[in-house]
C-alpha cells in the first residue's frame, strides 16, 4: 500500500516538475510548480513527517507560488517564443547534469545507505517537538547562518529596488 | 488499515461534507434574512412548496420565513446558462471556482465539533482526522484558497477581474503572517514545559474544559484572530476582490450560473469553517460555559455527544451572525487603508502580543 503511493506521488512530483521546466506559458509553470511541491509534501507524509509536510505546502504552495503568479500577472509575461540556446548554456546545463549523475551514483554506492535497514531513528522532523528541539541544539549553528542569509538577500533587494534621492 | 476501516471514514467524511454544505445553503439564506432586518425590509418571503407550503398557519409561516429559498437558489444555478466568454483562458477559468471550493471543503477535516461518551465510559471525539499539526495544516490548506481567486481573476482576461485577483493576492497574504502569530500564544500555553509538543485543535478544546476560555484572557489575540479571518474570508469590511462599487463584482465579474454558484458556496463554506476556528480556539469549543463543562452538569452517554455537537453549532451560529452583522454594518475599507491596517498595525500588535504573552506564560508556569 505504501509503496503503491510512493510510486504514485513520486511520478507525480517528476511529472510535474519537468512540467515546470518545459511549459512555454509561465503560468503553467507555477500551476505545474504547486503541484511538486503538493507531491513532496505527500512523499514527506509517506516519511511520517507530518510537520514538514505541511510546512512545504504552507510555505511553498501557499506562499511563494502565489507571489510567483501575482509577478508574472504583474509583468503581464507572454508565451515565452522560441529562442536558440547559446553554446555557453549547452556545456553549463551538461556539466551540471553530469554532476548530479555523478551525485545519484555516490550516494546509491555508499555504505551509509545500505546499513540503515536495520534500525531507523526517529526523523528530526516527525514530532513538532522533536524538530523544535533539534533545530534550537544540534543544528543551531545552520539554521542562524541561514537566517542570516536571508536577511542578506532581504536588504539586498531593498537596497537594489529603492532609487537613489540626489539633492541637486 | 482494513477495507472497511477505509468505508466507515469515506461515510463520515461525506455526513461532513453534506451537512456543511446544508449549512452553507441555509447561511446564504441568513445573510439575506439579516441584511433585510438591517435594512428594514422584509427578505425572500414568496417561494413556496405545492403541498407543505398550502398547509394552514405552519405551511404560511415557512413561506414567510423564506425556508424553501435555498431549494430554488440551489436549482436556479444548476439550470440557468452557463457562459463563458470567449476571450477566457477556458482551463483555468473552469478550474478556479473548484480551486476555490476544494479547500474549504478540505480543512473541515481536522475540525472538531464534539465527543460522546461510549458504554466503556471512554470519551471519543468526533473529528474526522485528530492530526498532530491540525492548525498547521488548517492554515495550510485554506492558504490554498488564494489560488482560486487569484486564477479566477487572471483567466477572466480583462480589467476588473485581474484588479479584483491581484488586490485578493496581496491582501490574503498580508494577513496569514498576522493570523499565524496571533495564535501562537495558544498554543505556547497549550504546550507547556514538560508535556508532550501537540497541535492539536481537539487538545486546545480539552485544555480549555473547566478553565478560562482563551478568548477571555487573551483578548489581543482573539481580537487579530477574528480581524484575520475576515480579510482571509474577503468578507466585508475587507472584501478587496469583489468590492462591487469600484470592480463591478470583481474577480467573479464573468462568471455566471453553477460556476458562480461554486464560488458563492465556496466564499460561506470558508466563513463556516472560520467560524468553527474561532469557536475551537477561542471560545470553548463544545463547553457551555466557562469553568464548567457538560460532565460537570452530570451530563453523559449520547446525550453529552448531542448536547456537545449542539454547543459547538450554537456557537459557530452566534459567529456566523456576527459575520452578517459586520457585513451589513460598516463601510468598506479603502485599498490602501487594507494593507496599511495589515502590515503596520496588526503585524506589530500580533508581534508585541506574542511578547506579551511569552512573558506571561514563563511566570504563570514557572516551575
Amino acid at each position: 500500500m505504501t509503496d503503491l503511493f510512493f510510486y504514485l506521488f513520486a511520478t507525480l512530483t517528476l511529472g510535474c516538475a519537468f512540467g515546470v521546466v518545459f511549459s512555454k506559458n509561465p503560468v503553467n509553470a507555477a500551476m505545474f510548480l504547486i503541484m511538486t511541491f503538493l507531491g513532496m509534501a505527500s512523499l514527506f507524509v509517506l516519511l511520517e513527517a507530518y510537520f514538514l509536510a505541511v510546512i512545504q505546502i504552507l510555505v511553498y504552495a501557499g506562499a511563494v507560488v502565489v507571489l510567483f503568479l501575482f509577478i508574472i500577472m504583474l509583468l503581464d509575461v507572454k508565451e515565452e517564443n522560441k529562442h536558440r540556446v547559446k553554446p555557453l548554456t549547452w556545456v553549463a546545463s551538461l556539466i551540471g547534469f553530469a554532476l548530479l549523475i555523478l551525485g545519484v551514483v555516490a550516494i546509491t554506492s555508499s555504505d551509509n545507505i545500505k546499513a540503515t535497514s536495520e534500525s531507523l531513528p526517529e526523523a528530526a522532523g516527525a514530532s513538532l517537538k522533536n524538530f523544535g528541539y533539534e533545530l534550537f541544539t544540534t543544528y543551531q549553528l545552520p539554521m542562524q547562518v541561514t537566517g542570516f542569509l536571508l536577511l542578506i538577500a532581504m536588504i539586498g533587494v531593498i537596497v537594489l529596488s529603492k532609487k537613489v534621492k540626489t539633492d541637486s | 488499515m482494513e477495507l472497511t476501516d477505509i468505508a466507515i471514514k469515506s461515510i463520515y467524511a461525506i455526513v461532513v461534507v453534506s451537512v456543511l454544505m446544508g449549512f452553507c445553503s441555509y447561511a446564504v439564506l441568513a445573510e439575506r434574512k439579516i441584511s433585510s432586518w438591517i435594512q428594514g425590509r422584509v427578505g425572500p418571503n414568496r417561494t413556496t412548496l405545492p403541498i407543505i407550503g398550502s398547509i394552514p398557519y405552519v405551511g404560511r409561516f415557512l413561506t414567510r420565513l423564506g425556508v424553501f429559498q435555498p431549494a430554488a437558489d440551489g436549482l436556479k444555478f444548476l439550470f440557468k446558462e452557463d457562459v463563458t466568454p470567449a476571450h477566457v483562458n477556458k482551463l483555468y477559468f473552469t478550474l478556479a471556482p473548484v480551486l476555490s471550493l476544494v479547500p474549504a471543503l478540505t480543512t473541515v477535516v481536522v475540525v472538531p465539533f464534539g465527543y460522546f461518551e461510549n458504554a466503556a465510559g471512554e470519551v471519543v471525539n468526533l473529528v474526522l482526522a485528530d492530526l498532530n499539526v491540525a492548525i498547521l495544516f488548517l492554515f495550510a490548506i485554506s492558504s490554498l484558497g488564494v489560488y482560486g481567486v487569484v486564477l479566477a481573476g487572471w483567466a477572466s482576461n480583462s480589467k476588473y477581474p485581474f484588479l479584483g485577483g491581484i488586490r485578493a493576492s496581496a491582501q490574503m497574504i498580508s494577513y496569514e503572517l498576522a493570523m499565524g502569530i496571533s495564535v501562537l500564544p495558544v498554543f505556547m500555553w497549550l504546550n507547556a514545559p514538560g508535556t508532550d509538543g501537540t497541535l492539536s485543535l481537539v487538545d486546545v478544546v480539552n485544555a480549555q474544559g473547566g478553565a478560562l476560555w482563551n478568548a477571555m484572557w487573551m483578548p489581543g489575540s482573539f481580537l487579530i484572530f477574528v480581524v484575520c479571518i475576515f480579510a482571509e474570508t474577503n468578507r466585508l469590511p475587507f472584501d478587496m476582490a469583489e468590492s462591487e462599487t469600484e470592480l463591478v463584482s470583481g474577480f467573479h465579474t464573468e462568471y455566471s450560473s453553477f460556476k458562480f454558484g461554486l464560488f458563492f458556496v465556496g466564499e460561506y463554506a470558508h466563513m463556516l469553517v472560520g467560524s468553527a476556528v474561532v469557536a475551537v480556539l477561542f471560545l470553548g469549543g463544545w463547553h457551555p460555559l466557562p469553568f464548567m463543562t457538560w460532565a460537570d452538569f452530570g451530563v453523559h452517554g449520547w446525550l453529552a455527544g448531542v448536547l456537545s455537537v449542539g454547543t459547538m453549532i450554537g456557537k459557530l451560529c452566534g459567529f456566523m451572525f456576527f459575520f452578517m452583522w459586520i457585513r451589513w454594518t460598516l463601510p468598506r475599507f479603502r485599498y490602501d487603508q487594507v494593507m496599511r491596517i495589515g502590515w503596520q498595525m496588526l503585524l506589530p500588535l500580533s508581534i508585541a502580543n506574542l511578547i506579551v504573552y511569552t512573558f506571561v506564560i514563563y511566570f504563570l508556569e514557572r516551575p
